[in-house]
């Protein structure tokens, strides 16, 4: 149907018959013995038998099942704990602070939720914010960002790019970093306290840096003029985003992880692949050998609750993990291995069998025996 | 004088459309009748389709003509104008891609044919004007111009020939670049013109330009000083065509008649219709699927979207608010858009470089037939020559082979063997005692001398009824002539001196006549103005006076000579074949090509009166044809037969064993041919097409005379009984039962084909083709060419449809080579038209056998290869895509970067499976060779029904899903790195892509049997290709781009050990099913237990495997997956319980 008339050739037609014979006529011309002329080439002819197939099997089994395992293991060795924070239920701590949100609010609305770790986090801990039904990929909401004003382009920084309408500019002053991404970045404030068994409540130092890509905080993302700049000064001109409190300039106190190099707005401006979600918040470095990064007890959460996700049924969430070779906690390729190798094992015993008994029928037919 | 006024008048008339009038030299007739000069195109030949000026817009609408350039243009459009997903690049770009070579290739096409063009139309020619010879361009040539052209120079226009610097007027004449016959031919003069062209004051009739090369009739009226104009008829022999060369000849003039387009060489121009092979036929109707899949995906989106933002908050939360503009849009032109949007995101899954690709496979991969040394013929000094490329894998599909006997099975290389004079049969022996080589193998003996009247009558007919010419080379004529003159008694010594001669005629029987009287003392020494002289067994020359040539033609099937002897005698000499000679001569059978001579002696007023008959109809300017037919037929009657020719035809080399072979691939051969059935039975025989124990059936006019009653009972009767033998009473499982021969002949084909009345003659039709259909071959005699195209169409348009090729050598054969699927024609000896009107030409028959079993076959899997796995790769392309659709809220996010979506057609997986489809040999050639029955596996298009369709289907919608939800599961961590940072949606798309690559490369490596060096460079070097170009693409902050989607992603995803584990794991799992295929495949039958060592190709796509064996490793592959899923959402919290517990 599409093809009906598609045709690269009916120009051809004309041409062939003009000459005499047309196309590629060897009049007199014995055609050259080569090996490709004469479809000869040297090839390797594999087949792939039961014979060769098998083996591949058991040893697709015998690999897979091990690192199955492995994978297994390593994915249960890691510590993870998810701490809902959304306040949708009447009993949560932040049950209030959900209720009364609004934007213009000028009082931050706080609260604490306690939590007990049952196991005592050896390694590094890795804070992460997590949200769900937060369409973070939504094609609208992707697109809506300038990637020449994150890279400190200063020409995109007084003209933001259409693709950020709505979000391009405000009172006729462009908005710096515009887009949708960037004005809805998640500014939840969140704190760690260890509830020392003998009362005191020790705040656990949590680092902000090392949580975006380095390329991207290096490369991909910088200030208009330099990150040594005034920065106040290069932002001159443009205002913040709508739903900002602070203007982009005044992230950190920092230098370094300021205006569009602070991790936390890097990090949010790479856009997660599904609705559910978890970022990367803060790191909990470790301290020694001797003491565990986060020991056993009971911790308090402190969260300043800024960002709304009621209004699209959405949920917050803290999640503390530590993390192995192969990264934070799943166990989906350690059971995937494990299936993929066991089913592999199987077919191979089954073939092998069948194979066996095969080869046998057309033998001397001594099964029985 | 009744010829001249009805001609006379006829100039007066208004000028009909039919004819035209040319003024010989622009002098215009009549002095009282204004001189209107008519207005005919000028000699320029434009065969270039395009100006400098129109090329650009008339290309761009010529390309934009055909529904696929016009889809993709839409899809770009829509792109550019609505809101869409993609940028207009990721479409644009392929499509301007393609456009772009194409206008290129058809743009020096063009150019080439302007450097044709402007080659002929400028070439000088002399025009001769007012008594002077001028030069000029070719293209300024005007109808009626007197044209003069020189030896060995080509015809600028077609002539009327007026003179000649021959003496006997007339002027030979090459037309091998009209239709590759190379031999020369006599064209003769305008009788009676005058010498003195500039005084010549005649108008010319003739009908308007047609296209036939060998049909022309126009009548040229003379005026001489106020005398009764002369009329002169003027048929092709007069007419010299554009693009023939003159030979041995100084130099002519002619009349221009034709000019420019209109010349007969122009008018051929056109080219023949376009065959349309199998494969795309099977290629739109799974377009068309694949359209219905992009509809509903499109569909199925745009509906859920609308459902999903009818939830609350989900439209537009706060985080995501909509444009003014977007806002305003109405909501059903959104959603019109909507769909449109998704359309584009899907757009994919129709490929533009399918069309691109089978193109160049069609193109490159037809050069292996003309590059396949062995189907050079060291004697043609000629190889293989393809005339389409459209066709090729057509050949691996043939199930019926239409052959056509003389020069396709035999050599057609005939042979002088025995000859019946009267009843007695005179047989010819090399190595002959006899003196005159005679041998009178019966006959009483003392009677030999009463005979030897009617003998010299039978050799001076064979040496007179022909229309064979000498063959003069320039500096040997002469010579040739002395040593023919000098013939000696001694009749053993001459032969060699004899040989040398050369003898030219359009059929190989005429020269084998002539040569054969030669033998027996009766040398024919040429034609010498209008006189032919032949040398007697006693040496002497007789002269006789060439009256008539009544021109051989396929329906009667016989050719007449009116010469006069020197005593005055006026004779018709006939030769034809039997069953045309005997209904007209007052009344023998053996399996030779036979050749009956009768003469008859014409009285003075007979003569006049065929003489009359003859010119008038030859004067006709309409109905010729059937005029002449009738004055033939009148003619030649009451004639008595002198005698019998017999003539061997060889077989051609090797023609049994192509037979058998073809028979053995299960193609079922049908013998089509003019000759009469027992020497065509013979053949057959010969050939091995019949077996000892076929059984025939035999339908001909002989059989249907024996009943005694009315032949279309009789018809009725046999027909009901053959059905009832061959096909009900047939075992139908059983392959060893009886084997039955066919045999019909023309008359009874017209019978059963036109019965009288209409519901008998379709019934007759299909118990005609039911029983054929069950025998192994068919022979069809007696054919007359139309009916060899009738019999064609008759089994291609019967149930299933069969694929049909057709072989021939001649110009009889040209019909059904027409109407076949495929058409081969052979290089032989009666010319080139069969060649020129096929799709592929061969030097030998014996070459079919390739071409069909390895070429062919191989042809055939490689494209339905490519086919398949061309429509598999873009659906497991683009099912994530479609997927991913409800994971974004259906808001139409691209799964991959736009990067990617470009080139995963156009460089990512593109060359592997055009080397593939190139280069794929899954049987090698020696074995397909071997093993005739292998061309079975393929038959039917087996390879692109909806069975193996459906099986690449669901493998690219398993692949999909799988590599789809396989990430999907990983993702549901996204900190997949050992530094706890995330990964984004570009990274996602770019492991599914990555998986989609190598999976798609390496399943099309899993199928390729074959691996030359090409294939490795290939296949590992797209691999590679992608991974450098990944690198390359996400290293650099690229200026043009507005967003660094891809920045560093790829690297970072080799960073993550847990992207490599699920990379490998879906690759393997994807290509799992593919090895289990071929673990379970068993050989079955003795005949591919046979043939296990070399059936290495899974054929899970013709019929050796059964659909269960599919679904059940797909239920297996699947499995695992599902496994996963079950686990990881039910096992899990038990298993983690039980870890726990350790």
């Amino acid at each position: 149907m599409m093809a009906t008339s598609y045709n690269a050739k009916d120009e051809d037609g004309r041409v062939t018959v003009c000459g005499p014979g047309g196309g590629p006529l060897l009049r007199g011309k014995k055609p050259e013995n080569t090996a490709l002329k004469q479809q000869r080439l040297a090839a390797w002819q594999p087949v792939l038998t039961a014979g060769t197939a098998l083996p591949a099997l058991f040893a697709v089994g015998l690999l897979f099942i091990p690192v199955g395992v492995g994978l297994f293991v390593t994915s249960n060795n890691i510590r993870e704990l998810e701490i809902d924070y959304t306040g949708a239920d009447a009993s949560s701590p932040c049950f209030s602070c959900s209720q009364s949100f609004s934007w213009n609010s000028t009082r931050p609305c706080t609260c604490t939720v306690p939590f007990y770790l049952e196991q005592p986090y050896e390694s590094n801990v890795y804070v992460y914010y997590g949200l769900s039904n937060f369409y973070q990929n939504h094609r609208r909401y992707v697109k809506s960002r300038d990637d020449g004003q994150l890279n400190g382009n200063e020409k995109s920084l007084t003209e933001p790019s259409k693709e950020c309408e709505p979000y391009a500019y405000r009172d006729n002053e462009p908005i710096a970093p515009c887009g949708a991404i960037a004005n809805s970045m998640f500014n939840d404030t969140l704190e760690l306290f260890y509830n020392d068994p003998n009362g005191t409540k020790i705040q656990i130092p949590l680092n902000a840096t090392g949580i975006a890509w380095w390329t991207d905080k290096h490369v991909k993302f910088g200030n208009p003029g330099g990150n040594d700049q005034n920065l106040s000064a290069a932002f001159q001109g443009t205002t913040r985003p709508v739903n900002w409190r602070r203007p982009v300039y005044e992230l950190d106190s920092d230098r370094g992880n300021n205006g569009f190099v602070n991790e936390d707005f890097i990090v949010w401006m790479r856009t997660a692949a599904l609705p559910t979600f978890r970022k990367l918040y803060r790191i909990i470095g470790k301290k020694d050998n001797v003491v565990p990064t986060l020991p056993r007890g009971n911790y308090t959460l402190e969260v300043v609750y800024n960002y709304p996700v009621r209004s699209f049924e959405g949920r917050k969430r803290v999640i503390l993990s530590t993390i192995s070779w192969m990264g934070g906690k799943n166990p989906f390729l350690g059971v995937a291995y494990i299936a993929v190798g066991a089913v592999c094992f199987f077919l191979g015993v089954v073939l092998l069998a069948m194979h066996h008994k095969c080869g046998n029928r057309n033998g001397d037919g001594d099964i029985s025996n | 004088v009744r010829v001249c006024t009805y001609a006379c008048g006829c100039t007066y008339h208004p000028r009909r459309v039919d004819s035209r009038t040319i003024y010989v030299g622009h002098r215009s007739s009549s002095t009282n009748e204004a001189f209107i000069p008519p207005k005919f195109c000028d000699n320029r030949i434009v065969s270039s389709k395009y100006t400098v000026w129109n090329f650009l817009p008339k290309n761009l609408f010529e390309q934009f003509r055909r529904i696929a350039n016009f889809y993709f243009l839409i899809i770009f459009l829509v792109q550019v104008i609505v809101d869409t997903p993609t940028s207009p690049v990721t479409s644009g770009l392929p499509l301007f891609f393609v456009i772009t070579v194409t206008a290129i290739k058809q743009g020096y096409e063009d150019w080439l044919r302007h450097k044709a063009d402007n080659e002929v139309n400028k070439y000088p020619v002399t025009v001769l004007e007012q008594g002077r010879r001028i030069r000029k361009e070719s293209e300024k040539i005007k109808v009626g111009d007197v044209v003069e052209v020189e030896e060995d120079v080509t015809f600028p226009c077609d002539l009327i020939l007026l003179q000649s610097s021959r003496d006997d007027d007339t002027c030979f004449v090459t037309t091998a670049s009209l239709d590759g016959e190379s031999n020369h031919k006599t064209h003769y003069t305008v009788p009676d013109t005058e010498k003195d062209l500039e005084t010549l004051n005649a108008t010319i009739e003739c009908e308007q330009p047609q296209p036939d090369l060998y049909k022309f009739v126009g009548r040229m009226h003379i005026y001489k000083n106020d005398q009764e104009p002369a009329v002169r008829s003027l048929g092709p022999e007069n007419l010299l065509l554009k693009g023939a060369t003159l030979k041995n000849t100084q130099r002519i003039c002619g009349v221009a008649i034709y000019t420019g387009m209109e010349t007969k060489m122009a008018l051929n121009y056109q080219g023949k219709s376009q065959k349309r092979s199998a494969v795309e036929k099977s290629i739109n109707a799974f377009l068309l699927v694949y359209l219905c899949i992009l509809v509903s995906k499109a569909l199925v989106c745009t509906t859920l979207k609308y459902v999903w933002q009818g939830k609350p908050g989900q439209d537009e939360p706060w985080y995501n608010e909509k444009t003014q503009r977007e806002k305003d849009t109405n909501l059903y032109l959104k959603m019109f858009t909507d769909f449109l949007s998704f359309m584009v995101l899907f757009n994919f899954i129709i490929p533009v470089s399918m069309y691109v690709t089978v193109e160049m496979q069609k193109f490159l991969g037809s050069f292996f037939i003309t590059w396949d040394k062995d189907f050079f013929d060291p004697e043609i000094k000629e190889g293989a020559l393809v005339n389409t490329s459209d066709l090729n894998e057509e050949l691996g599909q043939v199930e019926y082979v239409f052959t056509d006997k003389t020069g396709t099975l035999t050599q057609n290389n005939m042979e002088f063997i025995e000859c019946c004079i009267d009843g007695f049969q005179y047989k010819y022996r090399d190595a002959s005692s006899d003196l005159d080589g005679f041998c009178v193998t019966d006959g009483p003996l003392n009677k030999v001398q009463e005979k030897a009247g009617r003998e010299e009558l039978f050799l001076r007919a064979l040496c007179l009824c022909h229309t064979v010419q000498v063959k003069e080379s320039s500096e040997q004529g002469q010579g040739q002539r002395d040593q023919v003159d000098g013939f000696g008694l001694d009749g053993e010594v001459l032969p060699p001196l004899r040989e040398q001669r050369g003898f030219i005629a359009s059929s190989p029987d005429e020269v084998a006549l002539v040569k054969g009287a030669m033998r027996f003392g009766f040398t024919f020494l040429g034609l010498e103005s209008k006189n032919m002289k032949i040398l007697t067994r006693n040496n002497d020359i007789e002269m006789y006076e060439l009256l008539h040539v009544l021109n051989f033609d396929p329906v009667r099937r016989r050719m007449s000579v009116i010469v006069r002897s020197k005593s005055g005698d006026t004779l018709l000499f006939c030769k034809g074949a039997d069953s045309s000679i005997f209904p007209r001569v007052r009344q023998e059978e053996e399996g030779y090509r036979t050749l009956c001579v009768a003469y008859k002696n014409l009285s003075a007023e007979d003569y006049a009166q065929a003489d009359a008959g003859l010119m008038e109809a030859r004067l006709a300017l309409q109905d010729r044809e059937q005029k002449l037919m009738a004055v033939y037929n009148q003619v030649e009657t009451g004639m008595s037969l002198i005698g019998a020719t017999a003539v061997e035809d060889r077989l051609q080399e090797e023609a049994a064993e192509t037979m058998e072979a073809l028979q053995g691939a299960g193609i079922k051969v049908w013998v089509l041919t003019g000759d009469k059935m027992e020497t065509a039975k013979s053949t057959c025989y010969a050939c091995r097409l019949f077996q000892r124990n076929t059984e025939l059936l035999e339908l001909t006019v002989r059989t249907l005379e024996d009943g005694g009653r009315r032949r279309e009972e009789r018809l009725h009767e046999l027909l009901l009984e053959y059905h009832k033998k061959a096909v009900q009473d047939a075992p139908t499982w059983s392959s060893a039962n009886q084997d039955y021969g066919f045999i019909i002949d023309g008359a009874t084909l017209s019978m059963v084909l036109n019965s009288s009345s209409e519901s008998n003659s379709s019934r007759y039709k299909n118990l005609f083709l039911q029983i054929c259909q069950n025998c192994t071959s068919v022979l069809c005699c007696r054919m007359a060419p139309l009916q060899k195209a009738q019999i064609v169409k008759m089994v291609k348009n019967s149930k299933g449809s069969p694929i049909t090729l057709s072989i021939g050598d001649g110009a009889n054969d040209v019909s059904m080579i027409l109407e076949a699927h495929v058409g081969i024609g052979i290089k032989g000896k009666e010319g080139r038209q069969a060649v020129r009107n096929s799709d592929y030409a061969i030097p030998k028959l014996k070459h079919l056998k390739k071409l069909l079993l390895a070429h062919g076959h191989l042809y055939y899997v490689r494209i339905a290869h490519l086919v398949q796995y061309f429509f598999y790769k873009n659906l497991c392309f683009i099912l994530p895509q479609f997927l991913y659709q409800f994971f974004c809220g259906y808001s139409q996010q691209p799964l991959y970067d736009a990067a990617y979506l470009t080139m995963y057609n156009i460089c990512f997986t593109s060359m592997p499976i055009l080397a593939y489809s190139l280069l794929e040999q899954h049987i090698c050639i020696e074995v397909l060779l071997d093993n005739a029955a292998l061309y079975r596996d393929i038959a039917k298009n087996g390879m692109l029904r909806w069975r193996p369709f459906l099986y690449w289907t669901l493998l690219g919608v398993f692949h999909g899903l799988l590599f789809f939800f396989g990430v999907r599961f990983l993702f549901s961590n996204p900190a997949l790195q050992d530094n706890g940072q995330v990964f984004g949606n570009w990274s996602y798309g770019t492991i599914v892509f990555t998986v989609l690559v190598f999976t798609v490369t390496l399943k099309l490596a899993l199928d390729t049997r074959h691996w030359t060096w090409i294939n490795h460079f290939v296949i590992w070097g797209s691999l590679l290709f992608y991974v450098f170009f990944s690198f390359f693409w996400g290293g650099i902050i690229w200026p043009f781009l507005k967003q660094q989607r891809l920045y560093f992603v790829f690297a970072n995803m080799l960073s993550s050990v847990s992207a490599w584990l699920v990379i490998i794991l879906l690759i393997l799992l994807s290509l799992l099913p593919e090895i289990l295929l071929v673990v379970f495949h068993k050989p079955r039958g003795p005949r591919q237990v046979e043939l296990r060592h070399i059936h290495t190709f899974p054929l899970y796509f013709t019929h050796s495997f059964s659909p269960r064996f599919i679904y059940l490793f797909h239920f297996l592959t699947v499995l695992p997956l599902f496994s996963l899923w079950f686990w990881s959402s039910l096992m899990e919290p038990i298993f983690n319980i039980f870890i726990r517990g350790i």
